[in-house]
């Protein structure tokens, strides 16, 4: 079946930039919003964040914006509404991106369904390990024509990414150091080596790098080394900034796009 | 029908290891190496004498005259509260740092509510020169002053929690996360039967010498093999874990556990789980859980900072869905009640948690034969602050 997360790296292989943000944040209706103008700036894929009450993979950031996105009054109820005419405006892969705990609540077939029929390609939920994955729910993603998304960290073991590979069929989340969201990332030495190893695999799927990416500099050099780059805290902190957030998302695109003058 | 960890680390429909994978590596380790390690006879022979010598244990099994007379049973109180650091914690953490050094850790981090698993773990850090940071929320902070001073003395750094509602869960929270950001060196001790598989059942075994001295105390003084019942506080669960764990097999036992009900259970201020919760992901496991229709955990609240959880340990969930053990909660003021008749009859100050275990005799029937055993989980020097503000009020 047609996803739109192939379709891109099918169109594309180089430079793409994904774009995460938490939904309802900076405020409850924004989301729309924010999504339509990362479209127009020139993203490549958009990650809507659930926000969750207790998230263990963030950093301050993003534990902020979801924070503040629950107490603006998000919910999955509401985000499935504020999505629902989505595919009328805008074209890029959607995916969502949350805790287990909300989709578990929600009902796990119920989610995928519903996900399908607003037109979402893929969901990264980073505490559903692969083996329940695999076990329990793959037939509804599959069923649902919803790619899942998998992590892996430098401390991952080949055989194991093998078997994420296998599993995969949109693209592989590679974390560039083990930390939680918005640690600052400058591409060491060592990550280097991490990103060498894992480009030298050949890998069946296509790979995004995210975590720390926050400027031209983090983008090009991840870029160099896969697909693509992930950028969220950075881009929640832009959110944040004074002006409209069709400023704010233009401004923080090209930021990240294009070469630092000097 | 085994009430016991699985294979795949599962309590019935309870456990796994809902874990993001930056903590896959850590996680796995422990849960290939854990039942080699503790089970090797050279662990087994160090755990057991640091635990004699170091600890005091076995712990007495005391028998209380005048709680026997007020409510009509063999009273008998299983006294952790006597060992080493003041609470049952101990048992626990002196078994992780023999099982840190093993993996070649030399970080250990921890979390803490009432902060007496933070006193714990900086306890047996110093004793094996390791470095130790332990997470806590700044409201608990605030009211277990003694434990953050202590903690400082033994040489651990304390670490203020600032988000949710700065107590136990977020300092969890809060370990998780410097985990993730620290693959390589670093040991997580958990403090309570929590946390992703093999965790609850690590710490279960731990915690197990506690019903395992019970059995042999009761028999040399009462000859019988085995009690009526069994009561223990829960928090996240240890204690109740460590008091029940020898009898999970054993029908005949009642294994009691006492939730804190915070102000009343329909208060909206409480930590009762089972009442409460219902089938949720926290923490790296699936349990019950304090949650919103969507998911999103609900605050929880009471007096005594070790049991203001919002979750229970995975056995427990499953020990609660099968019937086999009941599960009760106690309010605060009933907690302080209790508190103060202990300390009236027999001069034994326990600890808030601990008080709620004592609470639920006043709630429970007993014919007069019955021998039942409260696990009295740590004493109440930690509280003195909360105990008297109550006694002022009070006159
Ligand atoms: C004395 C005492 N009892 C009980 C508890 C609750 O923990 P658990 O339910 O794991 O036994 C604590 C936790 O801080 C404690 O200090």
């Amino acid at each position: 079946m047609e996803n739109r997360i192939n379709q891109l790296f099918k169109e594309k292989q180089n430079n793409i930039l994904s774009v995460y943000f938490t939904a309802g944040y900076p405020k409850l209706q924004d989301t729309e919003e924010v999504i339509i103008e990362l479209e127009k700036s020139g993203a490549d894929l958009i990650e809507i964040g659930i926000p969750f009450s207790d998230p263990v993979a963030d950093g301050p950031t993003i534990q902020k914006s979801s924070d503040k996105a629950l107490k603006n009054g998000m919910s999955m109820k509401l985000l499935f509404g504020q999505l629902k005419d989505i595919r009328q405006k805008v074209k890029l892969p959607l995916v969502l991106m949350g805790y287990f705990n909300n989709v578990l609540q929600y009902g796990v077939e119920e989610f995928c369904r519903k996900a399908n029929e607003i037109g979402i390609d893929g969901i990264i939920l980073p505490d559903l390990p692969l083996e329940v994955y695999e076990h329990e729910y793959r037939t509804y993603f599959e069923q649902n024509n919803l790619r899942n998304i998998f992590l892996i960290t430098p401390q991952t073991h080949d055989e194991r990414i093998r078997k994420i590979d296998e599993l995969s069929n949109g693209f592989i989340y590679m974390v560039s150091s083990s930390s939680t969201t918005g640690a600052k990332s400058s591409v060491t030495q060592h990550q280097e080596a991490y990103f060498k190893r894992i480009q030298e695999m050949n890998l069946k799927n296509p790979r995004l790098i995210g975590f720390g990416i926050s400027n031209n500099t983090t983008f090009v050099n991840s870029c160099r080394y896969s697909n693509g780059a992930i950028v969220g805290s950075a881009f929640i902190k832009a959110l944040s900034n004074e002006g409209s957030i069709s400023q704010n998302v233009k401004k923080f695109v090209d930021f990240i796009r294009l070469p630092e003058e000097n | 029908m085994s009430y016991h960890v699985d294979q795949n680390g599962y309590y019935g429909r309870f456990g796994g290891a809902f874990i993001p994978e930056m903590m896959y590596p850590n996680v796995d380790e422990l849960r290939n190496r854990y039942l080699e390690i503790i089970e090797s006879e050279e662990f087994r022979k160090e755990y057991t004498d640091l635990l004699r010598d170091y600890v005091g244990r076995p712990s007495p099994l005391y028998f209380s005259n005048r709680l026997s007379q007020q409510y009509g049973a063999q009273i008998y109180l299983k006294r952790e509260d006597l060992n080493h650091t003041g609470s049952h914690k101990i048992n626990n953490t002196v078994g992780q740092i023999l099982l840190a050094k093993r993996l070649g850790k030399h970080r250990i981090i921890a979390e803490t509510g009432a902060g007496q698993h933070g006193v714990a773990t900086a306890t047996v850090c110093s004793r094996e020169g390791l470095q130790c940071i332990v997470y806590m929320g700044a409201l608990d902070v605030s009211r277990q002053a003694p434990n953050v001073e202590k903690m400082k003395m033994l040489g651990a750094e304390v670490r203020p929690v600032y988000s949710g509602n700065q107590t136990l869960k977020d300092a969890t929270n809060e370990a998780i996360r410097d985990w993730i950001n620290h693959p390589e060196d670093t040991h997580y001790i958990i403090g309570s039967v929590v946390g992703p598989h093999p965790y609850p059942d690590m710490v279960a075994r731990f915690q197990a010498i506690i019903s395992q001295e019970m059995r042999q105390q009761l028999k040399e003084k009462t000859g019988f093999e085995l009690p009526n019942a069994v009561i223990a506080c829960v928090g996240g669960g240890s204690n109740a874990a460590g008091a029940f764990y020898h009898f999970l097999d054993d029908k005949a036992v009642k294994l009691i556990a006492v939730e804190a009900a915070g102000k009343g259970i329909d208060t909206g201020e409480s930590a009762a789980t089972t009442a409460l919760g219902k089938t949720g992901v926290l923490h790296g496991s699936k349990s019950l859980l304090m949650q919103t229709e969507d998911g999103q955990i609900i605050e929880p609240y009471s007096i005594s900072a070790g049991l203001d959880y919002p979750g229970i340990g995975p056995m427990h969930a499953n020990l609660y869905e099968t019937g086999r053990a009941q599960f009760m909660s106690v309010t605060d003021e009933e907690t302080l009640e209790a508190a103060y008749n202990l300390t009236e009859k027999e001069g034994i100050i326990p600890a808030l948690e601990s008080a709620h275990a004592l609470a639920a005799l006043e709630k429970l029937k007993f014919t007069s034969g019955e021998v039942v055993v409260v696990n009295i989980s740590g004493r109440g020097d930690k509280d003195m602050e909360t105990y008297l503000k109550h006694f002022h009020a009070k006159q």
